[in-house]
């Protein structure tokens, strides 16, 4: 398919603007103007519509296609939650920070401080922070609490303990926060190795990083002893709530002993993930942490009206623009209102039925290298199929040929071919039937005819990329 | 409202293909003693009910203010199509593309996003973008520490207070130097600015046009930088770019800016996105995602993300940023917005926004004891004395429905009688005629 700029034709436009309703202003100097043109393309509408609905078509989706992506809960994204992001779309965020400008948007600031009331509630918290971007700003700006909290109390701490299971955004967050990383080995149950973490754990250790559920989707029943080891030197310790999907209602990282986590919500909550982002990733912390919060913080008066707190001297700081991914919020909000108590708890009921049911009906064509109930996902092997030369990226690409996105290949990193299946609680027995029966064609084809799988796919407008060429190459612009 | 399908037989049936007996077997690996102890939440509603609260609350906000507000979120005309092609759900529903062939569609379209930020900027090569103007700032920030390995940054303090904050809250736990140069006559101060530029410098920060509207002329301070061995970093404000010099031709290192002005709504702050773009040997120091053009097995061209070595999900803790996803849908907004305007669309917006703003200029100027603070060349923003201070008169304007400008004072203490007043394209001659009105009325 040709690039946008391929099709454009000199002199043509897209867009007329209004008439200009008053004098020309006399031209800046040359130096300060662009002398060579910007060369965007010049399209009529037409050109755009139909350039961008034919790129769309060449996606797969969660509305067209089951896309049971481990680790990024692909649920499906109910249309209301665009409806009520629409809105709540045309209010300025400098409005609340002028004089007087609280009172002109209370619906704005009622809703963020109601979605942190919520979410400290459904995560068993103090107090949330909505400002930060996506689940990995989210951890960044726990990591920065946790510098905070530390320097504040005259901690000399060095090391942030990791499981080799972790998502690599994990360490990365904490090394942006200049703390070394310890990772620890994953034990044959499936979570961090207790004896490596006793061994790792001392009074350098600023925090403790965990996924729970872990990212083979497994419940780690050592996990309050974690915690309270872990703060028995004054460390603290982060949940990453990219697993919260599986266990609303069920545990609250609050009160099993976290101290900072993070939540998703274009996992957990129903927002879309929009092709990679926008992501929103509150992060909620114990009173311990509350005075470290990134400033601008909403806060409730006596009055029950909402205000602006940007004068907290103990404060991290700021770590977005204004006061974050707003219009996710907005979904976010919509969507834990509409699901309600029982609604998030059947959520989280129903993803960990699917899983266990895809798991039951496929381990005896795949290693399940971790062999127990699994909560929201399971992660299996293709080490069995590896014996006839077939990868999980072949599997994976054979399933695009039969409609379905992949499931997450090669993570985690700790299993070996792994094939990582989340199919989260918004998909019916029937999709999931379909889907478990061509699993199990693909691992009928591995033994019998694993070229299928090697030259799949065929049914997309391109066939397996060259990646290395890419690489070196690095051509990630259109030249002329 | 509940979106699981499964009927209550149907349950039944794959619990007993599990070979358990409720769905509560299923959650016995959790100790009952690590149970939730609260889970204190309002009933369910349905989709009609929470709409209307969501109107509710909606409307327990101002509405049709005027905006003479800028501060980072700019008022812009959005297309209609814009909203109509992003919200395909083949984009708004997908995830990252990390399975090329069934993610053609976002692939192509990031990398005719990154190809329409290096024609704005003239720069080499862009990432698929990243959170927002202030991230980017202090990403591209931390690129001058990982190139150059020194530790010393000098930023202007015409730069966004809210982005100089970030930079200072992502560089509060390592060892940096950050030394803030105070703008002069809502200019960069440029005798101080080139005096603090040292051997051990890494970056050098400006933004153009500045907080306060200022358009700043960067090739002498490049040249400086560059004469340090240090990276010039220059944000802007991508629609002034339809007129403006482009970073890369006066020597800016690295380009960073907010893309809200580009087809994303205000939103209260956010999603927008943020853009970096740099030279091409720069490339492996870039944060975030890159989509590469390549070839498949048949030399058909295609798309895929590239260079992921520098990246969290292979690199861990050694990764160029903790970054794992980008704002890919407000991007791909950005890309339609620009798409449908192209290139002499642009150039019109622009000219468009200078043209009220200098209208604006003139009338206000006009209204006895106000006056401009400094005399360089603006854009669609300007700093404005008035004879008392600010605050106050913003907020009576506002209870007219006016938000007249962004006091100073709290950002630049001694401005207490300025204000930054903006104006978009989308502020009428009439609208412009009333603030100048309600501003001699209050003063």
């Amino acid at each position: 398919m040709k690039l946008i700029y391929e099709q454009s034709v000199a002199g043509r436009r897209g867009t007329q603007l209004p008439a200009c309703d008053v004098p020309n202003a006399a031209p800046l100097a040359a130096a300060l103007c662009r002398s060579e043109s910007s060369a965007l393309p010049e399209m009529s509408e037409l050109d755009v519509v139909r350039h961008f609905t034919r790129l769309s078509r060449r996606n797969y989706s969660v509305d067209t296609n089951f896309y049971p992506l481990g680790s990024c809960t692909m649920k499906y994204n109910s249309k209301g939650l665009e409806a009520a992001a629409d809105l709540m779309a045309p209010y300025h965020p400098m409005t609340p920070l002028l004089p007087g400008g609280e009172a002109l948007a209370q619906g704005c600031l009622g809703m963020l401080h109601g979605l942190g009331s919520l979410l400290s509630e459904i995560t068993g918290m103090d107090e949330v922070t909505t400002q930060p971007l996506a689940g990995a700003h989210g951890e960044m700006t726990g990591m920065l609490l946790v510098a905070a909290y530390h320097r504040a109390k005259g901690n000399r701490k060095k090391y942030v303990i990791v499981p080799d299971s972790s998502h690599g955004t994990n360490p990365a967050s904490a090394a942006m926060v200049g703390y070394e990383i310890i990772t620890i080995p994953t034990a044959p149950y499936g979570d961090m190795d207790m004896e490596a973490f006793r061994a790792a754990l001392n009074d350098e250790t600023a925090a403790v990083m965990m996924t729970c559920p872990n990212t083979l989707g497994l419940f780690n029943p050592h996990v309050k002893e974690i915690c309270d080891l872990a703060h028995g030197v004054d460390a603290l310790v982060y949940y990453d709530g990219a697993n919260l999907n599986a266990i609303m209602g069920k545990v609250r990282p609050g009160d099993v002993g976290f101290d900072v986590i993070h939540v998703n919500l274009h996992k957990t909550f129903g927002t879309p993930h929009g092709s990679g982002g926008p992501g929103s990733g509150p992060v909620g912390v114990k009173s311990s942490l509350v005075p470290f919060l990134p400033n601008p913080r909403i806060v409730r008066k006596g009055d029950g009206s909402f205000a602006i707190d940007r004068d907290n001297p103990r404060s991290i700081g700021r770590t977005a623009n204004f006061f974050g991914n707003f219009g996710v919020m907005a979904k976010a909000y919509a969507y834990i209102i509409q699901q309600g108590k029982e609604g998030l708890i059947r959520v989280s009921e129903q993803a960990v039925l699917n899983a266990n049911y895809i798991m039951s009906q496929l381990k005896a064509y795949y290693d399940l290298p971790y062999d127990q109930t699994c909560m929201h996902e399971c992660v299996f092997s293709a080490s069995r199929q590896l014996k006839h030369d077939v990868h999980a990226i072949d599997i994976a690409k054979y399933l695009i040929d039969q409609g379905y996105h992949p499931p997450t290949v090669y993570f985690p990193l700790i299993v070996k071919e792994a094939i990582m299946i989340e199919p989260t609680e918004t998909e019916s027995k029937a999709t999931l039937d379909a889907f478990i029966e061509t699993m199990i064609e693909a691992a009928k084809l591995a033994e019998s005819n694993p070229e299928i799988l090697k030259a799949a796919p065929v049914t997309m407008p391109i066939s397996r990329l060259d990646e290395t060429k890419a690489a070196r190459e690095q051509n990630v612009c259109c030249i002329g | 409202m509940s979106y699981c399908p499964n009927t209550p037989a149907e349950q039944q049936e794959m619990l007993a293909a599990i070979g358990v007996k409720s769905i509560d077997d299923l959650f016995a690996p959790i100790p009952q003693q690590l149970r939730a102890r609260s889970f204190d939440l309002p009933a369910g509603m349905s989709e009609f009910e929470m709409l209307a609260k969501m109107t509710a609350l909606a409307g327990s906000n101002a509405q049709g203010l005027v905006h003479f507000i800028g501060g980072g979120a700019y008022d812009h005309l959005i297309p209609t199509a814009v909203d109509h092609l992003a919200n395909r759900a083949e984009f708004y529903t997908a995830y990252t593309p990390y399975q090329p062939e069934c993610s053609q569609g976002t692939l192509q379209a990031l990398f005719e996003y990154q190809t329409a930020i290096c024609r704005l900027t003239g720069m080499e090569v862009s990432n698929a973008s990243l959170y927002d103007g202030g991230t980017a700032l202090a990403e591209a920030a931390l690129m001058t520490l990982r190139i150059t390995g020194r530790n010393r940054l000098v930023v202007d303090g015409g730069v966004n207070p809210f982005h100089r904050q970030i930079l200072e809250t992502y560089l509060e736990d390592i060892d940096v130097e950050i030394v803030t140069i105070a703008p002069r006559d809502a200019a960069c101060d440029r005798a101080a600015l080139l005096g603090a530029i040292n051997d051990r410098t890494a970056g050098v920060l400006l933004q153009t046009p500045n907080f306060f509207g200022t358009i700043e002329e960067l090739t002498e301070i490049a040249a400086a930088a560059h004469a340090a061995g240090a990276l010039l970093v220059a944000s802007t404000y991508p629609v002034a770019l339809g007129m403006l010099a482009a970073p890369a031709t006066m020597g800016a290192d690295i380009a960073v800016g907010d893309g809200q002005s580009l087809g994303n709504p205000l939103s209260f702050g956010g999603p927008a996105f943020g853009y970096i773009a740099t030279t091409k040997k720069y490339i492996r120091n870039l944060p975030g995602r890159i989509i590469g053009e390549t070839v498949d097995r048949e030399g058909r061209r295609g798309f895929v993300l590239t260079l992921q070595a520098r990246e969290q999900h292979i690199k861990r803790h050694k990764a160029t940023s903790n970054i794992c996803s980008n704002q890919s849908l407000c991007a791909l907004r950005g890309l339609i917005f620009l798409s449908l305007l192209g290139k002499e669309g642009l150039a019109e917006m622009a000219r468009l926004n200078r043209n009220k703003a200098e209208y604006a200029k003139g009338l206000l100027t006009k209204i006895a004891g106000v006056s401009l603070v400094g005399s360089g060349p603006t854009f669609n923003e300007f700093a404005l004395r008035l004879p008392k201070p600010a605050a106050p008169i913003v907020e009576t304007l506002l209870q007219k429905g006016i938000a007249a400008g962004v006091p100073l004072g709290e950002y630049y203490p001694g401005m207490e009688n300025c204000l930054v007043v903006t104006v978009t394209e989308k502020r009428s001659r009439e609208e412009i005629n009333l603030l100048a009105k309600e501003l001699e009325v209050a003063l």
